[in-house]
């Protein structure tokens, strides 16, 4: 088990090394650094000394390993369009995002696995017809048209919930986060629907497609042979073995969720990580951008781990290794 | 007379499919007596393991019992609520089925399985049901039980595995034990010490066996009766010593002959002609009329009851009385 971790563990840096390489170069030879620091007047021999003093004429291993350590310190450089640094941009952003996607990610697992147990166990009734012909709508139409469509009813049409923003926020240390204030909570309901909307139907259809698979083994056959209920059948001995599968997908999805929240935080103006990239990108703000890279990819490889862990923690047969013991 | 543990009385088993109705199993009647191991034996899709299921009530739908009735102790069970039915099973008939491997859930420990169904059917405290199943370990013979109980299915082999699946089925003390195929997916030398377990732990505890299986071995070792099953119906029902050293159905007698023996020297092995019928095909008469030696007319038009003959029961022509004399 801890070989393992520590195995995982090794991969994961390496994943991260080689992600740092791309942040760099992008960082390092997309454009010239120099032009986007300094102003039209400056001298060819000012920006000689500029570049000497930034060390951008060092070798590139050079370079490369100072960027990493800087990495490891948490320095990602200035951002260009903003002045301020990176780090501080990233980490003022982020509760907005882990909120949104967190949100997103538990609304996403509760329907959809809840969803899922149901339209295996009642295979042949209408609402389960409903729930698989409605999650066909979550796994084809784009997010971005989910949000436009929820604005539309709920927020022009209804005037139930705020169409944009993230409401009122409560600062809690450096966390500013809009789950204690009512407005906050209905600024989060429309963006947290549209970003789980997909997810949600994904994993619907896994544990749906996993359920029916395990009710048909043999260990369920033996189960109700046993006379347990119902219920210990269905969700203490199937659901459990869908569960490795679901685990995966989920973990997966989380990291997407944070990832790809850059469609519906811009539909919805959700002052987060995502559309701070998405201007960024607009403005060729390469230190934003690198660093968003580095930490969306620290983000998967956290999510991987865990879950590898997780796998663990849910079937036995892999935590013993070596044959079998006795005859 | 005692009053037998189960009764089958006409047992019809349908499953509606877009071609029509296929009947599994037809006007299927049995009694087991307390303590006593009925062998159920016959080709595959000869309705055996139905029969099983129809008793214990999973039959898988679309599949329903169409006629005939199911008594426990003289009360009728295949009629009852899905919950009192529930309380049956493991309770008072016991299943045991082909495939240790995937008889056992994977992500559950021994102990846990076993804490579980003792629970469910007897009112033990916690602590009381763990010893309760390392004793039971015990007695299927598991080594180091008290031990072993702490360890997952994939820990053990497929022998092993089997009986802890065959303490589970006991660990209620059922009056009825359904053994569907039990030692098919073992080895040989393993199938023997199963069959001995679990004929040993049933005279213990005064439990009958049905023991469904396409093994003649087995069965002649083990059975005290016999049923032999051909298209989904009763062919030949009797005490087991009888059936086999004098079978009377020509279906039996094939059987019988097929097996091979060492003392004498064959070349080929002795076979029954063609095989047995699909569902949906089964003819019209006597189902065994195209590979029957001994067929005549009256197979082709009437389909034979098993009625008593000697001290069995017998469905066949050749054994009818008027036939006889005519």
């Amino acid at each position: 088990m801890l070989a393992f971790i520590l195995r995982r563990l090794g991969q994961s840096v390496l994943v991260m090394l080689v992600v740092a390489l791309i942040a760099f170069i992008m960082f390092r030879y997309v454009g010239d650094p120099i032009a986007s620091m300094v102003g039209q007047e400056a001298s060819s021999a000012d920006r000689e000394a500029l570049r000497q003093q930034l060390g951008l004429n060092d070798p590139f291993y050079e370079q490369f390993f100072r960027f990493i350590t800087n990495a490891l310190q948490g320095q990602f450089g200035i951002s260009y369009r903003l002045q301020q640094p990176v780090t501080e941009l990233i980490l003022s952003r982020l509760p907005a995002t882990i909120e949104l996607a967190f949100t997103s990610a538990l609304l996403a697992l509760v329907f959809g696995v809840g969803f899922g147990v149901f339209a295996a166990l009642r295979p042949k009734t209408i609402s389960t017809a409903a729930i698989m012909t409605g999650s066909l709508i979550g796994v084809s139409l784009p997010t971005f048209l989910i949000g436009i469509a929820l604005i539309y009813v709920f927020a022009v049409e209804l005037q139930w919930l705020p169409s944009f923003g993230r409401g009122q926020t409560v600062q809690i240390g450096w966390w500013r986060t809009g789950l204690l204030t009512e407005s906050g909570l209905r600024s989060l309901i429309l963006p947290a629907i549209t970003l789980s909307l997909f997810q949600m139907t994904l994993i619907m259809r896994l544990v749906r497609a996993e359920m029916l698979e395990v009710l048909r083994t043999d260990y369920i056959k033996f189960a109700k042979a046993r006379g347990l209920s119902s219920r210990a059948i269905n969700f203490g001995h199937a659901l459990k073995n869908t569960l490795v599968p679901v685990i995966t997908i989920t973990g997966l999805q989380l990291g997407s969720v944070i990832a790809f929240a850059i469609i519906t935080e811009t539909v919805f103006q959700w002052p987060g990580v995502g559309s701070l990239f998405i201007n960024s990108v607009a403005v060729v703000d390469v230190p934003v951008m690198a660093a968003y890279l580095m930490f969306i990819a620290f983000v998967f490889v956290v999510i991987n781990l865990t879950v590898d862990i997780l796998y663990y923690v849910v079937d036995p047969r892999l935590r013993v290794s070596g044959p079998a013991r006795g005859h | 007379m005692t009053q037998p543990v189960l009764s089958v009385e006409g047992l019809t088993v349908q499953f509606p499919t877009r071609r029509g109705i296929l009947t599994a199993v037809d006007d299927v009647s049995f009694a087991i007596n307390p303590g006593e191991v009925l062998g159920v034996v016959g080709e595959s899709g000869a309705g055996k393991s139905m029969t099983g299921s129809a008793i214990i009530g999973l039959i898988e739908p679309p599949g329903r019992i169409a006629a005939g009735e199911i008594k426990l102790h003289g009360e009728r069970i295949d009629n009852v609520s899905s919950d009192r039915m529930r309380k049956i099973r493991g309770r008072k008939i016991g299943m045991i089925f082909q495939d240790p491997l995937t008889s056992l859930n994977p992500l559950y420990t021994i102990a846990e399985q076993l804490i579980e169904t003792i629970r469910r059917h007897l009112p033990l405290s916690h602590a009381d049901a763990r010893k309760r199943a390392i004793a039971l370990l015990d007695d299927v013979g598991i080594p180091d039980a008290a031990r072993r109980i702490d360890d997952y299915p994939h820990q053990f082999s497929g022998g092993m595995r089997q009986r802890v699946v065959i303490a589970l089925a006991l660990c209620a003390d059922p009056d009825l034990v359904i053994a569907d195929e039990p030692t098919t997916a073992l080895d040989v030398s393993v199938q023997a010490q199963i069959i001995d377990v679990m004929k040993r732990l049933c005279a213990d505890r005064g439990a009958a066996i049905m023991l469904i299986t396409h093994d003649m071995g087995v069965i002649a070792e083990t059975a005290d009766r016999v049923a032999v099953m051909y298209a989904g119906r009763v062919a030949e029902i009797g005490p087991v010593e009888k059936v086999i050293r004098s079978a009377a159905h020509p279906y039996t007698q094939g059987l019988m002959g097929s097996i091979p023996t060492l003392s004498t020297d064959e070349d080929r092995l002795t076979q029954i002609p063609g095989a047995m019928p699909r569902l949906s095909a089964i003819p019209a008469g006597c189902a065994f009329n195209p590979r029957c030696p001994k067929v005549f007319d009256r197979c082709y038009h009437d389909r034979p009851d098993p009625l008593p003959h000697e001290d069995r029961r017998v469905a066949c022509w050749l054994y009818d009385k008027a036939e006889a004399e005519a």
